[in-house]
């Protein structure tokens, strides 16, 4: 399948998520890798032509694993 | 008939002012009422008691539902009961009507540089901008242009900030003060800096500036020039050298191409524009 350069960076972003749930410790990187996962199942309704909203929220997403990403964060949960 | 409606409902605004201890009285008096209107109308003066009726259009937009588009609300607010300044119209438009209204505010004397907005055209602090009391058209308030919005009124900064961090807003030196105390300066070298120490970084010039709009990515924009030349001037700093340095490539200064809508918006009254030129001149001799 074609992908559009926009369905693109989403995947790539999840990737990025999932690289990054790697470098946390063992015992809670499943909670990372299920957070991230939710993360994306939120928005999975979207129409796939509404770019504004797709990209708002690459943009929020980027920001987040920002965050998460830094090595202080050790678990996470909801 | 245009007439009577006019006076029908400028009396209701008038009896809504009123406090509700003299509502008992609002029959006898609305008659009083209609007949000093008839007066101001007449005399073409202000009735005080008249309500002042200003429509502001604000554009809003939601994060949390991300596939609706953004769009303009009008609230509609008796100026003779709001103080003199958009932030304060703001402010009661938040408490009295829709407390989902979302904006920055902080000091609201011109200092924080929290609310900056683009209001009727012109990006300014909303805490400085009078409500034009003799226009009757609607102010329309927008956030900051060409930043990303994190909801209605708010600007993400945070491009903003990380450039500002870039230019090393610090004094750097390695000599200690001569006498072991303080690093003292001429009164020469202190006017220097006059005009350059007061930008409290609203953002306003920078999202104002066409170049800054198409090169954020590595145009510094005006503000962090300007601030960049408040250390480049500073008499006690000593890594003037390195400060040049860093500008001198064909994007971080030199996208400035003179259009001075920094220097037209500011509203701290500050100039920019000829900052960046200083600058441009230190660097060429």
């Amino acid at each position: 399948m074609r992908l559009s350069g926009l369905q693109k960076d989403v995947l790539s972003l999840y990737r990025q998520c999932l690289r990054e749930c790697r470098k946390k410790p063992e015992a809670t990187r499943k909670h990372f890798q299920t957070f991230a996962r939710d993360e994306f199942e939120k928005s999975i309704k979207l129409d796939k032509r509404d770019f504004s909203a797709i990209e708002f929220l690459l943009r929020k997403g980027r920001r987040q694993l920002e965050m998460y990403a830094s090595p202080g964060v050790k678990d996470i949960r909801k | 008939m245009a007439a009577l409606r006019s006076t029908a409902s400028a009396l209701l605004g008038a009896a809504a002012a009123r406090p509700s201890l003299r509502m008992a009285a609002a029959a006898p008096s609305a008659f009083r009422g209609m007949a000093q209107l008839a007066d101001a109308a007449q005399q073409n003066s202000t009735a005080s008691e008249q309500a002042n009726l200003k429509t502001f259009q604000i554009y809003r937009w939601n994060p949390d539902q991300p596939s609706e588009k953004p769009k303009m609300q009008s609230y509609t607010l008796d100026l003779n009961k709001t103080g003199p300044m958009v932030l304060d119209a703001l402010i009661r438009i938040k408490n009295e009507i829709d407390p989902t209204l979302t904006f920055r505010r902080s000091c609201r004397e011109g200092i924080c540089g929290s609310c900056a907005m683009n209001i009727n055209g012109t990006n300014t602090l909303a805490c400085l901008c009078r409500i034009p009391n003799e226009d009757k058209a609607d102010m329309k308030i927008y956030p900051l242009p060409h930043t990303y919005v994190v909801k209605d009124l708010v600007p993400d900064l945070t491009q903003f900030y990380k450039q500002y961090k870039s230019i090393k807003p610090y004094l750097q030196r390695d000599t200690p003060a001569p006498d072991g105390r303080e690093y003292r300066q001429t009164k020469a070298d202190r006017k220097k800096l006059d005009g350059l120490y007061e930008c409290i970084l609203c953002a306003c010039c920078s999202t104002s500036c066409p170049s800054y709009w198409w090169n954020s990515e590595e145009y510094l924009g005006p503000a962090i020039l300007l601030q960049s030349y408040r250390w480049l001037i500073d008499s006690r700093d000593e890594k003037t050298l390195q400060r040049q340095d860093a500008l001198n490539n064909s994007m971080s200064l030199y996208r400035c191409h003179t259009i001075l809508n920094c220097t037209r918006t500011c509203p701290k009254g500050l100039n920019p524009g000829q900052a960046i030129q200083s600058i441009k001149k230190q660097m060429a001799f």
